[in-house]
């Protein structure tokens, strides 16, 4: 654990009060922050756009898990699309008449708290090009690491603990951000938050030293749960197509219940796969499941094969770096070497495979 | 997904022992190399099991891992993708892409206890027709040894016998 560490009580108040402030000066149109619930659980990701608002229902504690970076996507888009309309009008204004009055351009700027490892998707997101950097106002803050999430089998009493995700935590160190609020990045240089050692790939180890058999027997236990509610793929920050696959009534996939082995397979095979290599292991896929299903595993396991066969990579630790999977070299290794890394005892239906 | 093309395959009798049944192969070639393979193998009257179905894809990089599993899902027991020689692409570099792609999406197949032995990838030029004819045999081979594709079917796509 980190020294003065500071309550999330006493951040909560700050972070409404810098809101506030930059509401008030006009830096920024809209907060997207954390909402109160009903219950302390039950905190939603929301928009703020009122002092009045963010004083009596910003939060900021161990519910807040939920990575907000992603509903910038919209929000910038939204303040791209006013900015283009303007634009358009007045040059139709313009063509008609070379004197017709020229509108401005709205100006408009969205603040969004993140905490370390959101910044991570944040600068994912603006590699990617998904948001304007120039839409957005960053503000970076500390965190002590959050619970985990109340399920249908798990009560808010057992969901109170540091959720895994948070022990395994990558980084205290903000990327990308405007300004730090209540932290600042220097006096953790190095320091590794929760867990000194990184147990992030432990369990998919342990998965992969399992034989065939047990592995398929593993995962149709967990999939089999599934029911294609699609909370994984909207809550993640990778996840941002305009027309995505699992959408398109022709792809056969979109939006049913799985029928049988095949089609939960397919849907988590193929989610996973549309992230490999920009996934920031940011956890959200399993944190929003309502059949908590281990998600995070899959993700994790295309990292473990990056970092194994093309070198370590982390995604969203900067802008520049090419993602591995948009990148090739010459010697890079054969797609036989899945047979011949593997380490799992020889089981009845898998025999030796290509070499 | 495009219409199967079955070119050249010569009904297979010898090599697949007594049993009766023989596995469903899908073989997605690649325009430039392995389909233009596939069918010297033909004019050479080389001899791979019939079972083996080619699809043609405009390069190797074009395939989509749902491809693959759509190929699963319909009945097929073994997919395997032919594409140039690293270095020969004929869009320079899609099967660098291809290369890592499948590598990734093999790994994945065998951490969800997917027989490995299903997927294979190899690259083969237009002139190994021999090849080709050498790579479907053994595959169909590989394939029969593992029985039928039980792990990623749907029932739904099965004809009844």
């Amino acid at each position: 654990m980190q020294d003065n560490k500071m309550t999330y009580e006493s951040i909560q108040t700050q972070l409404v009060s810098r809101a506030k402030q930059l509401l008030s000066e006009g830096k920024v149109q809209r907060v997207v922050g954390w909402r109160k619930g009903l219950f302390d659980y039950d905190v939603t990701p929301s928009l703020f756009t009122t002092a009045d608002d963010l004083e009596k229902n910003f939060v900021y504690s161990e519910w807040c898990g939920a990575n907000l970076s992603k509903y910038l996507v919209k929000e910038t888009r939204a303040i791209e699309t006013a900015k283009d309309t303007v634009r358009t009008n007045n040059a139709m204004a313009k063509a008609k008449d070379p004197n017709a009055p020229q509108a401005a351009e709205p100006m408009a700027k969205v603040a969004v708290f993140l905490k370390p490892c959101d910044t991570y998707s944040f600068t994912e997101l603006l590699k990617e090009h998904r948001i304007n950097r120039d839409d957005v106002y960053a503000i970076g803050i500390p965190c002590n690491g959050m619970y985990e999430s109340v399920t249908d089998n798990k009560t808010a009493e057992q969901a109170k603990q540091i959720a895994e995700r948070c022990t395994v935590c990558k980084n205290k160190m903000h990327i990308t951000y405007d300004e730090l609020l209540c932290c600042d990045d220097e006096s953790k240089a190095t320091a590794r938050s929760f867990g000194e050692k990184d147990g992030r790939f432990d369990m998919v180890e342990k998965i992969e030293a399992l034989s065939s058999d047990e592995r398929f027997a593993f995962w149709q236990n967990e999939l089999s749960r599934c029911i294609r509610c699609n909370a994984c793929r909207d809550v993640c920050p990778a996840c941002t197509c305009e027309h995505c696959i699992f959408d398109n009534p022709k792809s056969g996939a979109s939006q049913k219940v799985a029928a049988d082995s095949f089609e939960e397979n397919m849907y988590h095979i193929i989610r996973a796969w549309h992230v490999a290599g920009r996934c920031v292991d940011c956890g959200e896929c399993s944190r929003v499941c309502p059949q908590s299903i281990p998600l995070h595993l899959l993700n994790r396991k295309f990292i473990k094969d990056i970092n194994e066969i093309y070198g370590p990579y982390t995604s969203g630790s900067d802008l520049d770096t090419k993602p591995p999977m948009l990148n090739y070299k010459a010697e890079d290794a054969e797609p036989s070497v899945v047979y011949s890394r593997d380490k799992s005892p020889a089981d009845s239906t898998a025999a030796n495979g290509g070499n | 997904m495009s219409e199967p093309v079955v070119t050249t395959a010569v009904e297979n009798t010898a090599t697949n022992k007594t049993s009766a049944w023989t596995p469903k192969i899908v073989a997605f070639c690649c325009n430039w190399c392995s389909y233009a393979g596939a069918d010297l193998a033909g004019n050479n009257r080389l001899e791979y099991p019939a079972s083996v179905k080619i699809i043609r894809i405009p390069c190797s990089c074009r395939l989509n891992p749902l491809f693959i599993l759509r190929a699963f899902q319909r009945g097929a027991d073994g997919v395997i993708l032919c594409g140039c020689h690293p270095g020969d692409c004929h869009y320079t570099s899609g099967n660098y892409f291809a290369r890592r792609r499948m590598t990734l999406l093999f790994s994945m197949l065998d951490y969800l206890g997917i027989e490995k032995a299903r997927t294979r990838v190899e690259w083969c030029s237009a002139a190994e027709g021999v090849r080709f004819a050498a790579i479907m045999n053994d595959f169909v081979a590989k394939v029969t040894e593992l029985g039928e594709n039980k792990r990623l079917e749907d029932l739904r796509c099965k004809t009844t016998k």
